[in-house]
């Protein structure tokens, strides 16, 4: 099969996967308590009795169920996620304003996590059994067991009001109006802390994985013909170890991406960092359903497009792959 | 196989911990006079600084030492049932995929990869925002979006057990299929599968806090992501009241994380430890 059938299916199954996720969303406004027009209106008062018949002829809460479930995934696939009565506007054009930050914080935590988890993980299995070894895989579990909003919290306290160095609230500095390269500078500032706390949880996951991976792959024969072969450790951890242990990592992070979607809603909060994250932690105090729902299907749509680049890319690090299938 | 835990000292820094934690737990009415909703001295009391109000109080003159007992058996409670109740889903599915095979196999893995497609944070909180918080919605949201790994871990191990000679013998003894499955085949996938679980609560006291930080508790439960949550905005000014319901919980998921890896080193001395990452 050539990569260009196969990235074909993966994208035929995204869709289904994602037609099963509206197909869900609907029986979960439904199974909700209470009238579904209620429901959608928004606990919170934003309904009257004239609003709610409105409703239910819109939708046609009336009709049979088949047919709403069509009007509903057939209003997702042409990306009509439903309206926020709390917000008033169309819930996508509330969450295409705030996706650009979320991604620019998953995709920065992402790559700080992967790139730091990998060099702690060879480092550590380089010093196997020594202090330094130690020191780090004691690091990794206790970060493995630090809830992320904590983490992000004390970070905030620590480097944000004790020590001043980094702003730990927002996107940027509002009212400063910066521009040009002064703005990309502000917005870095704001970045860093959310982008670390976040990546902290998954640094420590991907650096327990290389180790152990390196720890494995180092016992292969093919490790013991570049030793015999008279190759420097350094060189043979490198090119030899690495290159093979840094495999399973990669698929495991492709996998990790949807709880790195999952850990944005709590790092937003937080930092009241403006993406799709806080929008719905927002709408949870609202019970604004439509926007809830509408991000868990946003959500669900990166995580799968996560999985579909790192399906690529690992089929570019390791062409035994694209042979096999 | 109890000397091999027994010799890991992170286990059993790990059973101690989690053993204080229990009776902790266990003991909160006995060892607290105060509810942890009762008003009891002025708001912002800091730590240490009055007889019998350890750890001070919250922003409304409750208890915090009391609060912080008493969250330990809401996540004790929901991270051992939600865990038992993914295991009851997640084990005859992926026992009847792998025992099966075929287009029982072909279902119930699309169902099960369907599931782990879904970002599970992300799912919990919809579906506790929908049925409202309660303490049985948020155990069974939790186990929702945890039991795919163990069905594809039981899967993965009925399939080579059900390959050994011994099934053949159950086979040609004339046993049934499900008899086989159940008295023969299971109770060997039963080491890995507690190795699992262990790691599974501490990941389930961690979801559970996150919810409860979220404003998506039970209202009626004192839990610890709740009083997080309710200090976040007094950061500032009482840092403490974040600060030690976050300990307790690292606490907590440290001792089950080290319990699950002593457990997994004396029940599979021959596995490696990257399954677990």
């Amino acid at each position: 099969m050539s990569v260009f059938v196969a990235i074909l299916s993966r994208l035929a199954k995204a869709a289904l996967t994602l037609l099963a996720i509206a197909v869900l969303n609907f029986c979960l406004l439904h199974a909700a308590p209470g009238d579904p027009a209620v429901v959608l209106a928004g606990e919170a008062g934003a309904a009257d009795e004239q609003m709610i018949a409105q409703l239910r002829e819109r939708f046609g809460l009336d009709q049979p169920f088949y047919i709403q479930l069509a009007k509903y995934v057939g209003g997702v696939a042409q990306l009509d996620l439903g309206y926020s009565f709390r917000q008033n506007a169309p819930v996508i054009d509330l969450i295409a304003e705030r996706l650009p930050a979320t991604l620019l914080l998953t995709l920065t935590a992402f790559v700080i996590s992967l790139v730091l988890g990998i060099a702690l993980g060879v480092a550590a299995a380089a010093r196997v059994g020594k202090p330094q070894d130690s020191l780090l895989t004691t690091l990794a579990l206790l970060f493995y067991a630090t809830p992320l909003y904590w983490a992000a919290l004390m970070a905030v306290l620590v480097f944000s009001v004790w020590l001043g160095w980094l702003p730990g609230f927002g996107y940027e500095t509002v009212g400063a109006d910066y521009t040009g390269l002064a703005r990309v500078i502000d917005i870095l500032k704001h970045l860093i802390l959310p982008a670390l706390t976040l990546g902290l949880f998954f640094m420590a996951v991907y650096m327990r994985m290389t180790r152990a991976s390196m720890l494995e792959v180092s016992t292969a024969d093919f490790v013991k013909t570049a030793k015999a072969k008279g190759l420097s450790g350094r060189v043979i951890r490198r090119r030899h170890i690495l290159r093979n242990a840094i495999l399973p990592v990669v698929t495991l992070a492709g996998l990790q991406a949807g709880q790195l979607v999952g850990g944005a809603v709590l790092t937003e909060t937080v930092f009241a960092w403006p993406g799709i994250g806080r929008l719905m932690f927002e709408s949870l105090a609202a019970r604004d359903y439509n926007t809830i729902l509408g991000v868990f299907l946003v959500s669900a749509a990166m995580v799968i497009l996560f999985n579909i680049v790192t399906d690529i890319v690992y089929r570019l690090v390791d062409p035994r792959i694209g042979a096999r299938a | 196989m109890w000397k091999r835990f027994r010799s890991n000292i992170g286990a059993v820094i790990g059973v101690v911990l989690l053993v204080l934690v229990i009776a902790i737990a266990i003991f909160a009415p006995l060892i607290f006079a105060n509810s942890p909703w009762q008003m009891v001295q002025r708001p912002f009391l800091a730590p240490f600084t009055m007889d019998g109000l350890p750890l001070g109080t919250d922003t409304l003159g409750r208890d915090v030492a009391a609060q912080l007992a008493y969250g330990a058996r809401v996540s004790l409670l929901v991270g051992l049932v939600s865990t038992l109740v993914a295991l009851l889903i997640g084990v005859p599915l992926g026992a009847l995929a792998g025992f099966y095979g075929g287009y029982v196999d072909e279902g119930a893995m699309r169902f099960t990869e369907f599931f782990q497609t879904i970002p599970n944070f992300a799912l919990a909180i919809v579906l506790v925002a929908i049925f409202e918080p309660t303490l049985a919605s948020i155990t069974l949201a939790i186990a929702i979006v945890s039991w795919p790994p163990v069905a594809r871990l039981v899967r993965a191990e009925v399939m080579s057990v059900r390959k050994r000679e011994f099934v053949d013998a159950a086979t040609l003894a004339g046993l049934s299929k499900p008899r086989i499955l159940v008295r023969q085949v299971l109770p060997n996938t039963v080491s890995p599968i507690i190795v699992m679980a262990s790691l599974m609560v501490a990941t389930a006291i961690l979801l559970e806090s996150s919810l409860s930080f979220l404003g998506l508790g039970d209202p009626n439960a004192m839990s610890w992501g709740y009083m997080i949550g309710a200090a976040r905005t007094v950061i500032r000014s009482s840092w403490w009241l974040s600060f030690f319901p976050g300990v307790a919980i690292i606490i907590t998921v440290l001792a089950l994380n080290l319990i699950g890896e002593g457990l997994n080193d004396a029940l599979n001395p021959h596995l490696s430890r990257k399954g677990k990452a």
